[in-house]
């Protein structure tokens, strides 16, 4: 094809009308969902968990649903198509992260808690100190990955509508914003895990197609699929893309002992961020059991694991057909390799169908991430810090609806402040304050007896204040052309993501607090919760069928 | 060590069953056959991603090696990270229905308050 008229075509690509439209559809569709749905919304149960009534197979889809962000369809398969091997070293990371939430946390976790990540944490430690670290950094972790699916919805719109604006472009971000806090409102847990069922299919579908469109393309030769996309990059007329080796490691994080050792900081991160995100976390609350908690840690592998596959062919697909070049200029930047791609193979009505599906991920995961944080401010901040279990369910509720609005309103703030920066690029931040914040905690609370608040406190805190420390002071954030504060420069961290680091401190804090400590626990609750957490003893039951 | 009673749970025996339970023979035969399996194999898939990781940000030229066609062998070893990933997961389901589940559904059976 062409490039000039490729080019003309990014500037306004497919029919917004078109867009829009399939888009409202998704939202309609859904919002009738969750309105159907809410109406068992009765107790705390029921909305926080979705009365813990969900089958392995549907909560599997709808962590699919919950983890497969904007982060992984736009920002993986734009990466991939831009620096090629790279991009695909996300993808394993993501997907190896499994493994630890199903070898190490997944059903143990389902047994011994009931609404939150604190509720296991602060199980046999000093409830206060302790939930209420969790509930901070379960806040701060999905204020991160907010921020990145906020970021998406901005340059995917860019893209979609053909707005330009950076005003334009906010407004749209407001208007995510605002659906999403309806469909928590509305739908809590229940609601919500549907929407990211319906959401998951429509995506992986959507994903699958396109990748079989390309494969027939090129005849079924993925070979031939790489040795075009290296041509395009190859010919590319923008600068530092041409001496790009897409099909090797290195085009991203290759030119410096510093760019390497922040490969591997970003790898550490991801594999062990997963475990310890809030959101996935909370997902195996919605299933009555720890066997389905397992059961849908096996389907989420196998969603995941084929559409990182999908995004692989979609990502070189997308250099080989629409080059780096067309990319790089379309408003959106790298994020919109996967919509260029789509416009490129099945035109307008693919294009819309694609978008729409990116838009409706973005929602869901946004919804899925409110929900956690909102549940985690009123059941662990609200009713049991401050007010110590002194409070109806019914109270917790509407101060989880509140915090919703709250989460909202900051999430759209934040959203267009990071507008246009690369989305894998800002989730991998948020792997990385969970992995160091909260998977220590996590594993030491599951299987070290010895572990005491003391150690729980330090570990959080300072894998916690660590992260967001080294954060600020990376190049990420000032001191380069990319930054999120382009024109400051207050950078001394040389990594842009921190998990080399603040990691391992967190997991060395939580065994130095826990030895220097007498407080050797209460012998009772770390039988109940060791006995609980491998038998199922005492586990909240599902509430309805 | 709670400085505040825990949140409502369903019906709970006292402590001193949980502790009994805890150092039964059954119980320990659990934990242990739980840990034998789970700790090695998380040890094994960290230590494969982390050399594959290490590959990518050190050795290009390596990964860069052609195999077949365009496909090298920094491609082939991601897609070996799936596989065991696919492989790890369908050994951990096995190990988990036929030694995990029955151990446990005995000790909930004798814990006579537990189940109804």
């Amino acid at each position: 094809m062409n490039r000039t008229t490729v080019l003309a075509a990014a500037g306004q690509l497919g029919n917004p009308a078109i867009n829009i439209g399939i888009f409202v559809a998704f939202v309609i569709v859904t919002l009738a969902i969750v309105i159907r749905v809410s109406r068992r919304n009765t107790n705390a149960t029921e909305y926080f968990t979705g009365g813990h009534a969900f089958t392995g197979r549907q909560n599997g889809i709808a962590i699919a649903g919950d983890y497969l962000s904007a982060a992984s369809f736009l920002g993986i398969a734009g990466a991939i198509a831009v620096y090629g091997y790279d991009g695909f070293l996300y993808s394993i990371g993501f997907l190896v992260a499994w493994l630890v939430a199903l070898l190490l946390v997944a059903e143990l976790l389902r047994n011994t808690g009931k609404f939150t990540m604190a509720d296991v944490l602060s199980f046999r430690l000093k409830q206060k100190p302790v939930r209420l670290a969790a509930a901070i950094s379960t806040m701060t972790v999905s204020l991160f990955y907010l921020l990145a699916q906020m970021a998406g919805a901005g340059g995917l719109v860019a893209l979609l509508l053909d707005i330009n604006s950076r005003f334009a472009q906010s407004i749209v971000i407001a208007i995510v914003g605002v659906l999403m806090i309806i469909y928590v409102l509305i739908g809590g847990m229940a609601g919500t895990t549907w929407v990211q069922i319906i959401k998951a299919v429509l995506l992986i579908a959507g994903a699958g197609f396109m990748t079989v469109l390309v494969l027939a393309k090129f005849g079924m030769n993925i070979s031939e699929i790489l040795g075009r996309a290296q041509q395009m990059v190859s010919e590319s007329a923008t600068q530092g893309v041409s001496s790009r080796d897409v099909l090797a490691p290195g085009a991203q994080y290759g030119t410096s002992t510093t760019s390497k050792i922040n490969l591997l900081s970003l790898g550490i991160a991801l594999v062990l961020g997963t475990a310890g995100l809030p959101h996935v976390l909370m997902r195996f609350y919605t299933v009555p059991t720890a066997k389905e908690a397992r059961r849908s840690v096996v389907w989420a592998i196998g969603l995941i694991g084929a559409f990182y596959l999908f995004t692989l062919i979609l990502g070189y697909g997308a250099a080989a057909l629409v080059g780096p070049d067309t990319i790089l200029k379309a408003p959106g930047g790298q994020n919109s390799a996967a919509p260029l791609l789509a416009f490129e193979l099945g035109g307008t009505i693919l294009l819309g169908v694609i978008s729409a599906v990116a838009f409706a991920t973005i929602l869901a995961v946004v919804a899925g991430l409110t929900i956690t944080a909102s549940a985690s401010f009123a059941h662990d901040v609200y009713a049991s810090v401050l007010k110590s279990h002194q409070v109806t369910e019914d109270e917790q509720m509407r101060v989880s609806r509140i915090t919703a609005v709250v989460l909202g309103v900051l999430a759209i703030g934040l959203g267009i402040l990071a507008n246009g920066q690369n989305v894998a690029f800002l989730v991998a931040l948020a792997f990385a304050v969970a992995a160091s914040a909260n998977l220590p905690t996590i594993v030491y609370s599951l299987y070290w007896r010895r572990f005491n608040t003391r150690g729980a406190l330090w570990s959080m805190y300072g894998g916690l204040i660590s992260c967001i420390v080294l954060i600020v002071f990376s190049p990420a954030v000032s001191g380069s052309k990319t930054a999120m504060i382009p024109g400051a420069d207050f950078q001394w961290f040389p990594l842009s993501n921190p998990g080399i680091v603040s990691i391992p401190l967190a997991f060395l804090l939580g065994i130095v607090g826990t030895v220097t400590s007498r407080d050797t626990g209460d012998p009772a609750l770390n039988a109940e919760m060791e006995v609980r957490s491998l038998t199922g003893v005492g586990a909240e039951k599902a509430t309805h069928h | 060590m709670t400085d505040d009673p825990a949140p409502a749970q369903p019906p709970n025996p006292p402590a001193a069953e949980y502790l009994a339970v805890q150092a039964s023979p059954e119980f320990q035969e659990l934990r242990r056959t739980l840990r034998r399996f789970v700790f090695p194999t998380t040890a094994f898939f960290l230590i494969w991603y982390a050399t594959y990781v290490l590959l990518g940000a050190f050795a290009h030229d390596f990964m860069a090696t052609k195999v077949w066609g365009n496909i090298n062998v920094g491609l082939l070893l991601g897609l070996a990270q799936f596989l065991t990933t696919f492989l790890i997961t369908g050994l951990y389901i096995r190990f988990a229905n036929r030694k995990l589940d029955p151990r446990a559904a005995a000790i909930r059976a004798e814990m006579h308050w537990a189940e109804q």
